[in-house]
């Protein structure tokens, strides 16, 4: 047994970790609040040619997959460099897609998902059970809703038609939008769209957890940098055991959280996955408190790029699951209750 | 990437579940932290001996299976999952037996290791003095050389297994701490019972003697029970307590079997409308599953030529915290009256689960360790 990634496995994450530092992501994301999405957008074509999203379809439709462990060590690269745009919703909307095939969905499917996977086009998503709001659905080609009688929806256009406004978040660079009810074209409905949307909502639960991953150790790697930096009381704050012990709890909850989003990627458990998003939210979203105390005041403040990961961290914590419906999951279908469970 | 273990390594495991089944006592035995106990846990050590299960990892000739990182792991699930008793010969198993492979002489492995594996030589640890606790370092018990041998004075306390065990191993200053105290230390062995040694007893916060102080007065120690070079000592006592606070101390079987014990309890006596009850008892199932994980990936870092080294103050500092929270969620399951009575099982897990955060290293000492050396932050005063 060898619970590490591969060789390949790294090697696609570094790719993509390479790809989005040399962008100007910080650049993207503060464009992206404001409503200019062509330099997000730009780095996101960039991104879908480096095959991001191929891990996500398999080869009929111009993926490489379902690649679940790849898509996830990509996407806390994402996380890290605070990349904006639905790329969660996208890949999991490709997932839905996909796993149409051979169905009434099929076609949408061979339409759409090549757009996505190496098209370079992006989706929102609106799944049962997930959040009421389509992510970026203003800056997105596709969005696409499945409701709770099975009924897929696909929206398309420049922009997608169906957008009744768009709210904002406590991330600004993370545009809700609220749907017009109906609209759209329909093309699958039922039970076989249910069970695809199941699976997809797992993916996007999955992927928003590696998400996390990336965003608390993005905060984490800049607030032990400004620790070793800062000087009071004439020594670096990070010498004071106040400070190191807070940053030594911010990297423990991160490393326990790591594993767990493996594991989730290995199995594609439901509450394997809860559990890795519980963990990886939870981590990320301490990180990003841990960051603004040890930061101080220039950490309360809108121009220091930190705030760029700082904010994301809570929305991200809830996108796709939030703490109490991924405990619940795990409490009631928890896989690994098979040892002694007659004891007392 | 995978999760699975390889044909021969579930053999392995179907073998150690088969042993356990016959031969785990079907009463729990008396807790080792009584002199009764303490004699019953020995035969058990004698029985897992006698069946090749006391010391899995080491070579065959000194007892073992020459298990690998991988089989000694699945071995420790099917063990606390069996609900096999503790054992009493942890200290000498887990931590001077993986110092004596490193540091100790061939002609001290035979000597020592085969009477560990069987009971025989119940070991106790002398590290911690009145005055030096997380400052270890600062120790001040001392061996002064004599014609062939040295002969040991001065205190050691929070001897862990001391009142009932049969040896001891610890540091002991040979040369003057000066600036340097981390210089002049010598790892050594000493018989309990010899002259000059005086143990005398502590009550836990568990009510039991558990630990003990160690008096000692010109103990004779000969050259032979030296480990590694005299002055070296700090350098050959932390290769252990690495792989005390690592993956020798608490195998993630111990928790997987706890986590169960304790998702089995909240189905019997949980009520289901208790959300923040059932919460505790998620985290509890997500945490042992996270350890489990971590170390199984720590594990492939070794088998690859790599070396726990800081990460094994993150392993402790987890654990320990753990098994404090996993037993606080049994207590409030359980509930209040029925939590008080101390004689129950969760109620003994929680008063030993309180130590966890102190010994192995303060989680303090742990957090200052993570964050110099994983985080990069500077040395400050403690």
């Amino acid at each position: 047994m060898r619970f590490l990634p591969t060789e390949e496995q790294t090697d696609f994450a570094r790719a993509v970790r390479a790809l989005l530092a040399a962008a100007d992501v910080p650049a993207a994301v503060r464009a992206w609040a404001a409503g200019d999405f062509a330099p997000g957008r730009a780095v996101w074509k960039r991104l879908a040619a480096a095959g991001l999203f191929a891990p996500a379809a398999p080869e009929a439709y111009g993926g490489a997959g379902p690649l679940p462990v790849e898509l996830a060590a990509a996407m806390v690269e994402v996380g890290r460099a605070g990349m904006p745009g639905p790329v969660v919703e996208t890949a999991a909307a490709a997932v839905l897609l996909s796993r149409l095939e051979g169905g009434p969905g099929a076609e949408a499917a061979a339409r759409f998902v090549p757009r996505l996977v190496a098209g370079g086009e992006a989706a929102s998503l609106l799944l049962p059970g997930g959040g009421p709001y389509a992510l970026d659905a203003d800056a997105a080609e596709h969005c696409f809703t499945v409701d709770a009688a099975g009924r897929l929806r696909a929206y398309g256009g420049p922009r997608p038609v169906g957008v009744a406004a768009v709210l904002r978040s406590a991330d600004p660079a993370r545009r809700p939008a609220r749907l017009a009810p109906g609209g759209g074209e329909v093309p699958a409905a039922g039970p076989a769209v249910l069970a695809a949307a199941r699976t997809a909502g797992d993916w996007a639960r999955l992927l928003t957890a590696a998400q996390c991953l990336g965003v608390g150790e993005a905060l984490l790697e800049r607030t032990a940098r400004y620790a070793r930096q800062r000087t009071q009381f004439g020594m670096p704050i990070g010498a004071f055991q106040a400070v190191k012990h807070r940053l030594a709890d911010t990297l423990l909850a991160l490393e326990f959280a790591r594993p767990l989003v493996w594991a989730a990627a290995l199995s594609l458990d439901a509450a394997e996955v809860a559990a890795a998003k519980l963990a990886a939210g939870g981590a990320a979203y301490g990180a990003a408190l841990t960051a603004l105390q040890v930061h101080g005041a220039i950490g309360y403040t809108e121009e220091s790029d930190l705030s760029l990961w700082l904010r994301k961290a809570r929305p991200l914590r809830d996108a796709w699951g939030t703490p109490a419906q991924c405990r619940a999951v795990v409490a009631r279908s928890w896989p690994h209750a098979r040892r002694g469970t007659a004891a007392p | 990437m995978d999760l699975t273990h390889p044909p021969e390594v579930e053999a392995f495991r179907a073998e150690a579940r088969d042993w356990l089944a016959r031969n785990v006592p079907a009463a729990p035995l008396p807790s080792l932290e009584t002199a009764e106990g303490f004699a019953a846990h020995r035969e058990w050590e004698a029985l897992l001996y006698a069946g090749g299960w006391s010391a899995v990892s080491w070579p065959r000739e000194y007892g073992g299976r020459g298990a690998d990182l991988e089989r000694w792991l699945v071995f420790e699930e099917e063990y606390w999952a069996a609900g096999a008793p503790a054992r009493v010969s942890q200290n000498g198993i887990g931590l001077l037996a993986p110092t004596l492979f490193d540091h100790g002489t061939p002609e001290q492995r035979e000597r020592l290791l085969p009477p560990m594996a069987r009971g025989e030589q119940v070991w106790a640890q002398a590290w911690s003095e009145p005055e030096a606790g997380s400052d270890l370092a600062s120790l001040r018990a001392r061996a002064e050389r004599t014609a062939d041998g040295w002969l040991l004075y001065g205190q050691k306390t929070w001897s862990s297994r001391a009142a009932f065990a049969d040896r001891a191993f610890g540091l002991f200053r040979t040369g003057p701490a000066a600036d340097r105290p981390h210089q002049g230390l010598t790892y050594l062995v000493f018989d309990l019972r010899a002259p000059g040694v005086d143990v005398r007893p502590i009550g836990r916060l568990d009510g039991k003697p558990a630990f003990a102080e160690l008096f000692l007065d010109g103990v004779f120690v000969p050259d032979r029970d030296v480990i590694g070079e005299p002055g070296q000592g700090w350098r050959i006592a932390m290769s252990a307590t690495g792989s005390e606070r690592g993956l020798t101390l608490r195998p993630p079987g111990r928790f997987l079997a706890a986590a169960d014990r304790l998702y089995a309890l909240w189905r019997s006596a949980g009520d289901p409308a208790d959300t923040a009850l059932r919460d505790r008892v998620a985290d509890a199932l997500v945490g042992a599953r996270a350890y489990e994980l971590f170390t199984w990936a720590a594990a492939a870092r070794i088998a690859e030529g790599g070396r726990t080294g800081a990460e094994s103050s993150l392993n402790k500092v987890f654990w320990s915290q753990y098994d404090l929270a996993l037993h606080e969620t049994a207590l409030d399951l359980l509930g209040g009256a029925e939590a008080e009575l101390v004689d129950g099982e969760w109620a003994q897990g929680w008063l030993f689960s309180l130590a966890g955060p102190i010994y192995a290293g303060t989680n303090e000492i742990q957090r200052d360790i993570i964050a110099e050396r994983l985080l990069g932050l500077p040395k400050g005063r403690r």
